[in-house]
């Protein structure tokens, strides 16, 4: 069913479309040899290309061409064998070179698809423009100096990926739910870090409503945006602006707003008559980009898993669809449930990630990459399950020692003796104790009262302090009742 | 003999034959400089204590036997190439107090191969200008003076006017120019020297301040041709560094000189032949072909049909990229900064744009703002680079047939000081024949081949194959020799 805003004078469709700008993961700038490290000290990672100095020129890294050229291929997109870089010119104090480079006319990656899972289960498709190579600008800090403002040229010239969605996205959820796949994709092929938060990733929305069956109407460009809730709080604020426009028999006029978060609106940036002419033309520096098809066969033949095939994978291997949702939504987790389910059954391994783990995470305030109880101690724990020196109940308590302790399992077995009793001898001679004690009880089952049976059991797991082996405990009650 | 006569050949030699040293001749050079520059405005800056330090290490490795290829010889650096820890202008105020950091790939090459450096040397601002009277520093002179009017002050040439000025009036043995659309050819014809545009891609643009990336080559000015031929071979060469520089072998430029021209074909474009050039610059023109075929050459007219639309087309693709790479002169990292307290970025940007370009290079960010601008784009910049492309195929049409093309340099001898400056367009006509092998990415030599009627040198070009600079040279040769030019400026050292 199609999401609609309720206005005065009836529903209302929202149509969006999203340019994500993903920094490159790589090692050093899209033109330069200077370093892309986070949380630098300002400007320390800047090379004379980067700052424009006179006589500098442009060299491609050829690492970034190889992410962008993965990337394409995570996106089920084309790949352009020929690409080429334009600079788009406009003047701004963190542009040093008084244009950007990037691919206007020619990028490297043309159509492909992302297919979104939604809250109801359903799966849908949103088409993938194009992916095109660009520079980041640097930073100006406008709150250093009350009359200066100061320039940072650590990002300038790091290699961005801005990937543009069709106008397919029809809900704020969708638009989530695409960046979230997105942002996953990244992940795994490991082109991009994916951390908003640092600024490696935000969108560009654009937003534009209409009446059922209609065709588009103007649209509005969100820039900037830095977080997925944000993406989806400015859908929300931006279409419900320009129904209120619509509805009081005005016109959305076509301009770049930008999304304030502390008031959940958007703000006019610039209107259409003050847009930049970028006069975009081909980069003489640069000849153009040009890959080999036996080069990209190479780089495909070499992609990690992604997760639509992982988590087909899992559910071959017995998970519940659900399950091989969570596990795959990072990278980290699906890599920490296979080290913990190798060899094993993939099902108790899952139920121990999503369940004991994810808690204690919770709990902890780790993560995944960070794990309170490293996969292999994980995987320990289930073995010693699965050769009944553990009951369940004994494990979930060794689990929570591991967490608290940071020892394996074997160790804390060991330390605290908690090893389970097989030994059906000794189990018996415990369960008379408990029968001996309690005559009165043995009477009242005996004359019937079969739900005494758990008493007995409970009070000799009891005498036991919990190390009875469950099966054999029944077993002895039933046979010395008997 | 005075020092500052020696070829740059000629002087390597005398250095190895322990005749002078690199001290007595880069000193003889200084005081030359120091006699002359006051009048002809050529060096921008003098390098005076470390050209003579450089000199003495150079006599020393040289006792120690390992000279290497241009050691000890001082030469000069049009102030277009970034020299590190030397200001570097492009002739222009907005680069004022600007030293770069870096070395330009084609100094640190001339360098590495022994070249000692006396300076910095004029030109047009940002190497616009075709009589190197747009430079922020003074117009340089040239130091040939007509015989009829020896009072008239001449322009050298642009924009590499300081490189061919310099070199003509023996203020170094040779000079670093550039070449955009006939930047180093134009300028060698009015100064009575040689010079050479390389195939673009031959030297590395790395650390050269840019005027029109798709067109700018570095190439040498030198007396003679074989001199130029020498220090190509330094500057030339494979260069990471830039992306547009051609990964193919340096051959030894300077043993094609004496090739000859037995059995070459040399193409005669008759789109050349303009309404209006003087009659005795196409009579050079046939004289020199006349030489060629004296020397077993057979020359072939050709057609060249798009050569009428060159100029146009250069005048927007050349405008288009300066006005993109003029872009980084804003005041915010290196050179000049207008400002005043309470201003904005906006403000800093025209106040500093405003003062540090001069008039011409202010009209070329314009027009190529303007042909690059949407709704325009199409019918300038985009309509420039199908006509390139023609261009380019004309040539590649006529080097079907032919092996390398003779014309005139220049459509005339040097001009006063004070003519042409009303009009830019009359200027813009001064490379009507050499705007083509930049546009086409060619090599193209210009040779001193005679002198007009008023006593003022005119050249002939040579244009070749791309990475054909070998033919080039070999017919370059030819027409040196049959020329035998000997005409000598007034302005010169040991003269006054």
């Amino acid at each position: 069913m199609t999401y609609t805003i309720e206005g005065r004078t009836g529903p209302w469709e929202i149509v969006v479309g999203l340019e994500v700008h993903a920094q490159v993961t790589s090692h050093a700038k899209l033109f330069s040899g200077a370093a892309t490290a986070f949380g630098a000290e300002p400007n320390s990672q800047v090379s004379f290309v980067d700052a424009g100095f006179p006589g500098m020129l442009p060299v491609i890294n050829h690492e970034c061409v190889a992410q962008a050229v993965r990337t394409g291929l995570g996106l089920n997109a084309k790949v352009n064998l020929w690409s080429r870089f334009d600079r788009k010119n406009y003047f701004y104090a963190d542009l040093p070179q008084g244009y950007q480079i990037s691919q206007f006319a020619h990028p490297i990656i043309g159509e492909g698809v992302v297919e979104i899972t939604l809250a109801d289960g359903s799966a849908k498709n949103i088409g993938v423009t194009r992916l095109h190579l660009e520079q980041d600008a640097g930073k100006s800090l406008h709150d250093q100096h009350p009359q200066k403002s100061f320039i940072d040229l650590n990002r300038s010239g790091v290699a961005l990926m801005e990937i543009v969605s069709e106008p397919d996205i029809r809900s704020p959820e969708e638009a989530g739910a695409y960046l979230t796949k997105l942002r996953q994709i990244l992940r795994y092929l490991g082109t991009c870090d994916g951390n908003m938060d640092e600024g490696s990733m935000r969108a560009d929305v654009n937003v534009s409503v209409r009446r059922a069956g209609e065709g588009y109407r103007t649209r509005c460009e969100v820039k900037n945006v830095n977080s997925i809730r944000f993406v989806m709080q400015s859908v929300e604020a931006e279409a419900r602006r320009q129904i209120e426009v619509f509805e009081t028999g005005g016109t959305v006029e076509q301009e770049t707003r930008l999304f304030d978060t502390a008031r959940g609106i958007t703000r006019s940036m610039r209107s259409k008559e003050d847009a930049h002419d970028y006069r975009y033309f081909p980069d003489p520096d640069l000849p153009p980009l040009v890959i080999a098809q036996s080069w990209v066969d190479q780089l495909k033949a070499a992609l990690p898993e992604l997760p639509d095939v992982r988590r087909a994978r899992y559910v071959a291997m017995g998970l519940s669809p659900y399950d091989a949702h969570v596990l795959t939504l990072e990278r980290e987790t699906a890599a920490y449930f296979e080290e913990v389910a190798a060899g094993r059954d993939a099902k108790i391994a899952a139920n121990w990630v999503t369940g004991d783990l994810f808690a204690a995470i919770n709990r902890t305030k780790t993560s995944i990459a960070a794990p309170p109880v490293p996969a292999a101690h994980l995987g320990a724990l289930l073995d010693l399950l699965a050769d009944k020196t553990l009951s369940g109940t004994l494990a979930k308590q060794v689990f929570e020692a591991m967490v608290e302790e940071g020892k394996s399992p074997g160790a804390i077995v060991e330390a605290r003796g908690l090893r389970q009793v097989t030994d059906s001898g000794a189990i018996e001679r415990i369960v008379a104790g408990v029968l001996d004690a309690n005559t009165d009880k043995v009477a009242e089952y005996r004359s019937g009262k079969d739900k005494l049976f758990g008493f007995f059991v409970g009070q000799t797991m009891k005498a036991m302090q919990g190390k009875g082996n469950p099966a054999l405990v029944n077993d002895a009650v039933k046979k010395l009742l008997g | 003999m005075h020092p500052t006569d020696f070829t740059l050949a000629g002087a390597a030699e005398a250095l190895h034959e322990g005749l002078i040293s690199s001290v007595e001749l880069t000193q003889a050079h200084l005081d030359a400089i120091a006699a002359l520059n006051p009048r002809l405005n050529a060096f921008l800056a003098v390098t005076a204590e470390a050209a003579l330090r450089e000199a003495a290490a150079s006599d020393a490795r040289r006792k120690r036997g390992d000279a290497r290829p241009l050691e000890g010889l001082p030469i000069a650096n049009k102030d277009l190439f970034c020299t590190e820890g030397v200001a570097t202008t492009a002739a222009s105020r907005i680069l004022a107090g600007f030293i770069p950091p870096y070395e330009s790939t084609v100094t640190a090459q001339l360098r590495r191969d022994g070249a000692v450096f006396l300076g910095k040397l004029n030109c047009d601002e940002f190497a616009m200008g075709s009589s190197n009277t747009t430079s922020a520093f003074g117009p340089v002179e040239n130091p040939w003076r007509r015989g009829n009017d020896p009072d008239a002050r001449l322009v050298p040439g642009g924009s590499s006017g300081g490189s061919a000025a310099a070199v003509a009036a023996r203020l170094a043995l040779a000079a670093t120019a550039t070449d955009t659309g006939g930047s180093i050819r134009q300028p060698a014809a009015f100064c009575g020297i040689a010079g050479i545009k390389p195939t673009y891609g031959r030297c590395s643009r790395f650390g050269i301040v840019a005027f029109a990336s798709s067109l700018d080559q570095a190439g040498p000015v030198a007396r003679t041709v074989e001199d130029c031929a020498v220090l190509l071979r330094s500057m030339a060469g494979f260069d990471p560094k830039d992306s547009t520089s051609a990964d193919v072998p340096v051959p030894d430029f300077a043993r094609a000189c004496g090739r000859g021209v037995k059995g070459l074909r040399i193409g005669v474009p008759r789109e050349y032949r303009l309404d209006g050039t003087p009659p005795e610059i196409a009579a050079l023109w046939e004289q020199g072909l006349q030489w060629l075929r004296a020397e077993g050459a057979e020359t072939v007219e050709i057609s060249l049909p798009h050569t009428k639309y060159a100029l146009p087309t250069y005048y927007i693709v050349a405008p288009a990229e300066a006005s993109s790479n003029l872009a980084r002169y804003d005041g915010v990292r290196f050179g000049l900064r207008e400002t005043v307290a309470g201003s904005d970025l906006r403000d800093l940007y025209e106040r500093t744009r405003a003062a540090g370009f001069g008039a011409e290079v202010k009209r070329r960010i314009l027009i190529g703002t303007y042909v690059l601008s949407a709704g325009y784009y199409d019918a300038y910049y985009l309509q420039a680079q199908k006509i390139r492309a023609l261009i380019k195929r004309d040539f590649d049409e006529a080097f079907g047939r032919v092996d390398a093309i003779v014309t005139p340099a220049t459509p005339s001898a040097a001009f006063g000081m004070d003519e042409k400056q009303d009009d830019p367009v009359t200027m813009y006509l001064n490379d009507v024949f050499t705007v083509t092998a930049n546009l086409a990415g060619l090599p193209g030599l210009a040779v001193p081949a005679g002198l007009d009627h008023q006593g003022l040198p005119l050249g002939l070009q040579v244009i070749g194959r791309a990475f054909d600079e070998e033919t080039v040279f070999a017919v370059g040769g030819a027409i040196e020799r049959a020329a035998n030019f000997r005409a000598l400026p007034a302005i010169r050292a040991g003269v006054g």
